[in-house]
């Protein structure tokens, strides 16, 4: 049967198995919202502003696994879709951005509402697509959803004309497809896995060290029985929380710029290095010069590009995390050789003082609120299982390291892009997967006013998302580094004129609270929480001074830290 | 080091933008780019001289592989190969200079393709260093113009990259 452009759009999506679409109409894309108006399996929630369609299908993806699918019109609508993707891509999240065009005769016209979605994107999908010819429309997202989910995920977009929408073709919505140029790995080289099991066997001082691509390669249960095998620490960065039980007594905590004390000092003094689906991004790694300069490393990833890219590794295995885990777990089952058990206790001796430095300790006993404070609440109240989403700074790392995530997907952040304002649009995404579940959205009132407009979607789609903001009336990271390295000469990072957020919360129809004692935090979160069907906008009033530690300063080694 | 990567892409719209903005994005030196498709239409092969350290070129070598566009590469310079350039250059051939232009096209084996009273162009194939030479021997002086189509290149032997 020939369908128009629009609704062989729709249709895929119903092919694909996709519930939502966030996204925001116009022009270019009527007759696509057209055909999702005449049917009732595709659902599109629709947001204040398009930086939050991306964001929320970031949220999504991000806490089922799914990509997330993005609709929105040409010109400025792709364009504020722009720092959402960007924030996808850098954290290899996969989604499936659709953006309408001007009419193909249009393009390249200056036509109104026209800009080069291809062209603009490109540096920040993991591919893209302009379809000129209905016929080809399909295949086309097909071949996006594909591209997206599959090896090391990301965003994809496909850009459509307005005119192609309208135009007909046969419907088929193929199966499968196959891309001559885009093979993506599976399994890891035997050979190399079995030097990298020698390898981690022999170590006296271990220490493995994972990130993001344990948690989207679902792979936090084979890293689990791995490390539980070995007896080894384990470290997660800061994409990667979850990925190992945070509770477990052989996880040492986050590491990097504000990793903990333990964990920052393993990295520099281990001999074997297992680093599994993690990038050595500079916020781990300092100053790249002093990094690990004892370790042997062995490196799994599924992108070939990521490895030996920042650091040098000795053992590379390139393929999926799942895969290669197992294969070593196998591998480390059938072999005699076990870890070296005195070794490992001298190893885990050592670990012991370095813990028993406390390094995340604070003033438990004064009378203004300490952010921290909250956040140990707030695991405490939600009994460690709520999905916890956050936008970019000072509450950011605190929500790292004071709530202990012991599942993956349930810890949402932007860690590669570092995004303001992603927290509330990507909670919104989480709770629309999971409607069920506690959503907080951990903030400051900087981030939360960047995409503060998504408070109206909430009110629409009755999603009960908890803010927690932590309210110190300063842009608090910038604060930091200002005090640390700018002699305190605070420029621009006092928030001045804050709205009143109880008022605000209750203008979008919601329930506000303002908390300013450490003696009312504890009932403010369990009040909110028990407004089940209740979005809570919770304003902490906290102190202005506190900054976050342990800290590396740029340039300086992981074994150079600040401590208070 | 100077590499020469040779790249099988897809003949589609975009693709070479998408190789170019990679070595944009990344801060890769690009000396040299051509790009023509091959006697299969749905590729274009394009010839790339790029100069870094060992990491470097691992890195734009495993970045380049990652873009769905590329179908396969190759850098001719991990083995024997042979490379060529083309350049076309407009010289002023008036007086005294126009046999001793016509002397230099016959010792660097290049060709006079066009003729006036005052000009040739004179057509020439060879290595970058070559090219280099001739223009060194005629003289800026007497160049109007020069244009080159950048290097172009093949592995010796058996070795030969298709699908």
């Amino acid at each position: 049967m020939e369908l128009t452009g629009a609704d062989i759009v729709v249709r895929c999506l119903k092919d694909e198995g996709v519930e939502y679409v966030f996204g925001y109409p116009g022009g270019a894309v009527l007759h696509i919202y057209d055909a999702l108006y005449r049917q009732e399996d595709v659902k599109h929630i629709l947001v204040r502003h398009e930086q939050g369609a991306t964001h929320a299908a970031d949220g999504y993806a991000r806490s089922t696994g799914r990509p997330g699918v993005v609709l929105v019109t040409s010109g400025p609508g792709a364009t504020n879709a722009v720092t959402g993707i960007a924030t996808a891509y850098m954290d290899s999240i996969p989604m499936v951005v659709l953006t309408g065009q001007v009419p193909t005769a249009l393009i390249g016209n200056d036509a109104f509402q026209e800009v080069d979605n291809v062209g603009i994107t490109r540096p920040c999908v993991k591919h893209n697509f302009l379809v000129k010819d209905v016929k080809d429309l399909a295949e086309t997202i097909k071949k996006a959803f594909y591209i997206a989910a599959s090896g090391r995920p990301g965003p994809v977009l496909v850009d459509i004309p307005k005119d192609v929408t309208a135009n007909k073709a046969e419907y088929h919505y193929p199966e499968s497809v196959s891309i001559r140029s885009y093979n993506p790995v599976g399994k890891g080289h035997p050979g190399q896995i079995k030097k990298a099991v020698d390898l981690i066997l022999s170590a006296k001082r271990p220490m493995i060290y994972t990130g993001g691509g344990v948690v989207l390669g679902n792979a936090a249960e084979l890293l689990t029985e791995m490390t539980r095998l070995l007896g080894y620490p384990i470290t997660n960065t800061l994409m990667g929380l979850g990925g190992y039980p945070a509770t477990d007594k052989q996880f040492l905590g986050m590491l990097g710029m504000h990793g903990t004390y333990e964990a920052n000092m393993a990295m520099h003094h281990c001999d074997v290095l297992i680093a599994i689906g993690a990038r050595f991004d500079d916020r781990v790694t300092g100053n790249i010069e002093k990094f690990c300069p004892t370790a042997e490393i062995v490196h799994v990833d599924i992108d070939p590009a990521s490895i030996s890219k920042n650091v040098k590794v000795d053992v590379p295995i390139v393929g999926a995390v799942d895969s290669v885990l197992a294969d070593m777990i196998r591998l480390l089952r059938a072999v005699e050789r076990k870890p070296d058990k005195d070794a490992l206790a001298a190893w885990w001796q050592q670990i012991a003082e370095w813990r028993s430095i406390d390094c995340l300790k604070f003033d438990g006993t004064s009378d203004v609120i300490k952010p921290q404070f909250v956040v140990q609440k707030l695991y405490e109240v939600t009994g460690g299982d709520a999905y916890v989403t956050s936008d970019v700074g000072q509450h950011q790392m605190w929500a790292a390291q004071y709530y202990k995530f012991d599942k993956p997907r349930r810890w949402i952040n932007s860690g590669g892009l570092g995004t303001m304002g992603f927290g509330l649009p990507a909670a919104m995404g989480v709770q629309i997967a999971h409607p069920g579940a506690t959503v907080a959205c951990v903030t400051g009132e900087g981030s939360i006013q960047m995409c503060i407009q998504e408070l109206s979607t909430c009110l629409q789609y009755k999603l009960p998302v908890k803010i927690v903001n932590l309210n110190n009336r300063y842009l608090g990271m910038v604060r930091q580094w200002q005090e640390f390295f700018y002699q305190g000469r605070y420029a621009m990072s006092y928030m001045d004129s804050l709205p009143d957020f109880v008022k605000l919360a209750e203008a979008y129809g919601h329930v506000g609270m303002l908390i300013d004692k450490p003696g009312d935090v504890e009932g403010a979160l369990k009040e909110a929480m028990a407004l089940k069907d209740r979005l809570v906008f919770l304003d902490f009033i906290t102190d202005q001074n506190e900054n976050v530690y342990p800290m590396i300063p740029a340039g300086a080694g992981l074994n150079e830290m600040i401590l208070v | 080091m100077r590499h020469i990567i040779s790249i099988l892409l897809e003949n589609e719209a975009g693709a070479l933008s998408r190789v170019a903005g990679l070595f944009s994005a990344r801060g890769y030196n690009i000396q040299s780019l051509t790009v023509a498709p091959t006697e299969d239409p749905s590729l274009s092969r394009m010839t790339l001289v790029t100069a870094g350290s060992d990491d470097i070129i691992e890195q734009i070598t495993k970045q380049l592989n990652k873009l769905v566009d590329v179908v396969k590469l190759v850098d001719l310079t991990e083995g024997p190969h042979i490379e060529r350039e083309m350049m076309l250059v407009k010289v002023n051939a008036a007086g005294e200079a126009r046999n001793e232009l016509k002397r230099l096209t016959d010792i660097f084996r290049g060709r006079i393709i066009d003729v006036t009273a005052t000009t040739y162009v004179i057509e020439l194939t060879g290595t970058g260093d070559k090219l280099d030479a001739f223009i060194e021997a005629v003289g800026t002086g007497v160049i109007m113009e020069a244009v080159r189509s950048g290097v172009s290149g093949i592995a010796r032997g058996e070795k030969s990259l298709h699908l």
